[in-house]
């Protein structure tokens, strides 16, 4: 421009405000200056420069100087884009880009000074959806907000009766800390812990921002900008930006960037709040469902082995329990058993189960009686659903393990010899929940030390797999398979029991599958030690 | 052939079963014990003069102690090998050196004497049950207790084997051995599906996820747990047999880390594992993937299996004659060559195929099995696979080797 001075163009301030994104092209089409918001638009189509339908127009123009026209462009962002060329005495012209909503319209791809942009914005919404820990994503949010909008974030965590605040420096690591404090003090934070009723993001007087709020080892608090985390219904808490004292306000742009920023970690924080809220009901009811651990108990060792027929799933429709005798010297019922159906509802299913059974136990002398009074329970139930079991009462006699077994619709247990032989024991009994009355047929079978008998469901047994991948596991593999256990101790011979079928079934479908194998201690045994710190299989 | 031994490889690689300089979690220690420290008691220590500490420490060989626990597990007398464990930590050797170098050794050893052909796969299985229950004794013993509460609280940390993966032990160790150096451990033990480990990374936020694989067959499910651990914001070590004798896959796959051992995984996780950095797809890791030859070989793994087997019944009058028993050892042993075969294409590392070929060849020797019968199935499966250039030049590579030994 003919009145532009030496002096204005070397201080190119001018460019940042100017209403409309501009570009100085030299003579040859190289690009010399050009304000913030040019080079976003120009970003957009050219990875770097000027792209080709702007050179193309910048050669085009007539060498006599005679005043040439617009030339129009339909950018794949912004839209229509006029750009009118003004020719300078040196030879370079200022292309001077008219987009029918000017800067504004370009305003959300950036904050300020072109360090934060839709590419950080991007970058940041992927670090946030990453996880779905609360703790994580706080963290994210302060390493993050500290780190590309402020000199030092603090995140107020929802929920909770003391204040719960995450608090980051700009390139230090995040800190958890417990306040007691009154959120009202800081105006807009207590609505914001709230979710309700929505605020906007505001300034607060440095000075009168607690001293709680301010990050431990930063120095004189130049500015404070509060801003909710939006969390759709669920309360996600606030961000608190803070900036150094003489490090200057924040501008329009930043802000922008700041609420667009905290609309994302709102609605990261809110998925991982319900995220974890979910997950907690989920494990407080999977707790009462999940198969116990065995262990050793009255001079018998148990080991029990479970796999649900949906992976993703720890609970099916097998279960099986163990309840000490209520008295020394008395009998321990063990059980294992099969609820028709899998899957969650199944599973449900054999809650109740467990518990009727529970509640059963002083009449365990008598396995028809418990098998009735289940059988009457189960009919009168609105659930169609039936169950097969067996139920073992084990008692220790000097060196032997005596094992009274009944089935009831299920598979008869095996019975590993310390020789390798492997027998059915003779139980048989009809299935729980389907007929008017339930019968069974006793068996009693004696174990010398190193023997067990084992218990399993269907689902060992038919598990489809093997070199075809149609063939079932069937009862001689698993015979087989015992046959080579004689004398394992009986969490050995429950691994490799399962060892096989999952080694059978490669990446097969299959039902729920349960086995338990109550052993008669060899001699030298050391029993099972459980109760260890930090399992949480 | 005789009767009794697999035709063609084991059933399936035991519990630290190493291979050539493969190491499995941990490394046995064959150098005698270390004075253990034991510290001096501090109320006293001023008082009683001249006394020092290294008299009061009783000398526990470990290289003895090894022996003697050996010969408790192998012949099943667990009573004994607690007994000598519990007498040891009595005697004041550290906990760790007996969890790593007294039965993390017995357990390298079983191993070792498996792949010799002087233990059976079920008294491997026996040991190991053992060997569990002495961890598990142990690790009540108060001397654990003691020295856990000495060290500081270092954060928390999930030890989980790899979804399939069924040597745990190497796992359990690691567990033992962090509790010990003043971790919180989450341990998820053997058979952890992927998804309920992610969802457990997600409720717990742990510092660190520490991946144990033995099989090197669980390397694609490894690669699984591993992006998406990063992906929820945990870094990963990796450790185990599956990941190479120098960690190569570990690094192949992603991992933030890798260990060769427990002691060397305690060190490294003690100094603190960065952040993942942006999330990403397996697939940016391994770009040979999108010659699909990894997904054609592991789907139709049971039709190569199936004319590889007719193949052997056709050309080899013996294979024509074995029993049931046999034959189903043979599909067993055939399909194994065909998942390391996949896994190798997963990887793209040839190495790795070579490596299960030429153990498999030490096991069939071992045995006094001739080894004619896998020569003869590599072959096979390379004219079934002849589109396939990868695989192609993996059985190649296989079969020159096996010309070589």
């Amino acid at each position: 421009m003919a009145s532009s001075s030496p002096a204005a163009t070397t201080d190119r301030e001018f460019l940042n405000a100017a209403p409309y994104p501009v570009v100085v092209l030299g003579p040859d089409g190289a690009l010399l200056h050009s304000s913030p918001s040019a080079r976003r638009l120009l970003a957009a189509s050219a990875a770097d420069g000027v792209p080709p339908w702007l050179l193309r127009a910048h050669l085009d123009l007539a060498a006599d100087g005679a005043r040439p026209g617009p030339v129009r462009h339909a950018h794949p962002v912004a839209g229509p884009v006029e750009a009118h060329p003004t020719p300078r005495p040196d030879g370079s012209t200022v292309w001077w880009l008219v987009t029918p909503e000017g800067c504004a319209g370009l305003l959300p791809r950036t904050a300020g000074d072109g360090a934060c942009d839709w590419e950080l914005l991007t970058r940041l919404s992927g670090l946030l959806l990453s996880s779905l820990n609360v703790d994580r994503i706080l963290e994210t949010v302060a390493r993050q907000a500290a780190l590309h909008l402020a000199d030092a974030a603090v995140v107020v965590a929802p929920g909770g009766r003391t204040l719960r605040l995450v608090t980051c420096l700009r390139d230090g690591d995040p800190a958890h800390v417990q306040v007691r404090a009154d959120p009202a003090e800081v105006p807009g934070l207590a609505e914001a812990l709230q979710g309700f009723p929505p605020v906007p993001s505001r300034w607060i007087d440095p000075d009168a921002a607690p001293q709680w709020l301010r990050p431990a080892g930063f120095g004189r608090v130049g500015s404070v900008l509060v801003t909710p985390l939006p969390g759709h219904g669920v309360p996600a808490g606030a961000l608190v930006l803070l900036r150094a004292a003489g490090g200057g306000p924040f501008a329009t742009e930043e802000e922008v960037f700041a609420r667009l920023f905290a609309t994302r970690a709102g609605a990261a924080v809110s998925a991982a709040v319900m995220y974890s809220e979910q997950a907690a009901v989920t494990d407080l009811l999977m707790r009462e469902l999940l198969p116990p651990r065995l262990e050793h108990l009255d001079g018998v060792d148990y080991a029990g082995g479970y796999r649900a027929s949906v992976d993703r799933d720890r609970i099916g429709g097998d279960f099986y329990d163990v309840h000490p005798a209520d008295q020394p010297g008395g009998e321990t019922l063990a059980l294992l058993g099969d609820v028709s159906g899998k899957g969650l509802e199944a599973a449900v299913m054999t809650g109740k189960v467990r518990n009727t059974l529970h509640a059963l136990l002083p009449l365990a002398d008598d396995h028809g009686r418990v098998l009735n009074l289940l059988n009457r329970a189960l009919l009168t139930s609105r659930h169609t659903r039936f169950v097969s079991l067996v139920l073992a009462s084990v008692r220790r006699e000097d060196d032997r393990v005596r094992v009274r077994l009944s089935a009831a619709g299920h598979p008869a247990p095996m019975v590993l010899r310390a020789d390798g032989r492997v027998t059915d024991s003779t139980t048989l009994g009809s299935i729980v929940g389907v007929l008017p009355e339930a019968t069974t047929c006793t068996d009693t079978v004696l174990l010398d030390p190193g023997e067990a008998c084992v218990l399993y469901s269907d689902g060992i047994t038919e598990a489809k797999g093997g070199p075809t991948g149609r063939e079932q596991f069937g009862e001689h593999r698993l015979r087989q398979a015992l046959a080579q256990c004689a004398g394992l101790p009986a969490e050995a011979i429950v691994e490799r029991i399962q060892m096989l079928t999952a080694q059978w079934l490669r990446d097969g479908r299959h039902d729920d599958m349960a086995v338990m194998v109550i052993a008669a201690p060899p001699h030298g045994h050391l029993p099972v030690v459980t109760g260890r710190r930090g399992d949480t299989a | 052939m005789s009767t009794d031994t697999p035709p063609l490889t084991p059933a399936a690689p035991p519990r630290g079963a190493a291979r050539e300089g493969t190491a499995p979690a941990p490394a046995p220690a064959p150098v005698p014990a270390p004075a253990p420290q034991v510290p001096a008691p501090a109320v006293t220590a001023s008082a009683v003069p001249a006394r020092t500490p290294a008299v009061s420490v009783p000398v526990v060989s470990v290289p003895v102690l090894v022996e003697q626990v050996w010969e408790a597990v192998i012949g099943g007398d667990q009573a004994r090998a607690a007994a000598l464990a519990t007498g040891a930590l009595e005697a004041g050797l550290e906990p760790e050196a007996l969890l790593l170098d007294v039965i993390g050794g017995l357990q390298a050893r079983i191993g070792r004497e498996w792949a010799a052909d002087r233990i059976t796969v079920i008294q491997e299985h026996a040991a190991t049950a053992v060997n569990e229950r002495v961890v598990a004794l142990v690790a009540g013993h108060p001397a654990f207790a003691a020295v856990a509460a000495r060290q500081p609280d270092r954060g928390r940390v999930a030890v989980a084997c790899v979804d399939g993966e069924w040597h745990a032990f190497p796992a359990r160790l690691l567990t033992e051995v962090l509790v010990l150096r003043g971790w919180r451990v989450d341990h998820l033990g053997a058979q952890c599906p992927t998804p309920h480990l992610i969802a457990h990374l997600h409720r717990t936020a742990p510092d660190a996820l520490a991946l144990s694989a033995s099989l090197s067959t669980r390397l694609p499910a490894a690669h699984a747990a591993v992006t998406a651990a990063q992906a929820a914001g945990v870094p990963v070590i990796a450790g185990g047999a599956a990941f190479g004798p120098d960690g190569r896959y570990a690094r192949l796959l992603g991992a933030d880390a890798w260990a060769p051992d427990a002691r060397t995984a305690a060190e490294r996780l003690a100094r603190g594992l960065p952040l993942p950095s942006t999330p990403h797809q397996p697939v940016d890791d391994l770009p040979h993937l999108a010659d699909q030859e990894y997904t054609l070989v592991s789907r139709s793994s049971r039709e190569l299996v199936g004319a590889v087997m007719a193949a052997l019944e056709r050309e080899r009058p013996a294979v024509r004659s074995y029993t049931p028993l046999q034959r189903a050892h043979t599909l067993d042993d055939l399909g194994h060559i065909v998942e390391h075969l996949a896994v190798t294409l997963y990887t793209g590392d040839p190495e790795l195929f070579t490596a299960f070929t030429d153990w498999t060849r030490e096991v069939l020797r071992a045995r006094g099995v001739p080894d004619a019968l896998l020569a003869f199935a590599l072959t096979v499966l390379r004219e079934q696979l002849r589109d396939l250039p990868r695989s192609v030049a993996v059985l190649t590579a296989a079969l020159s080797t096996g010309d070589a030994a």
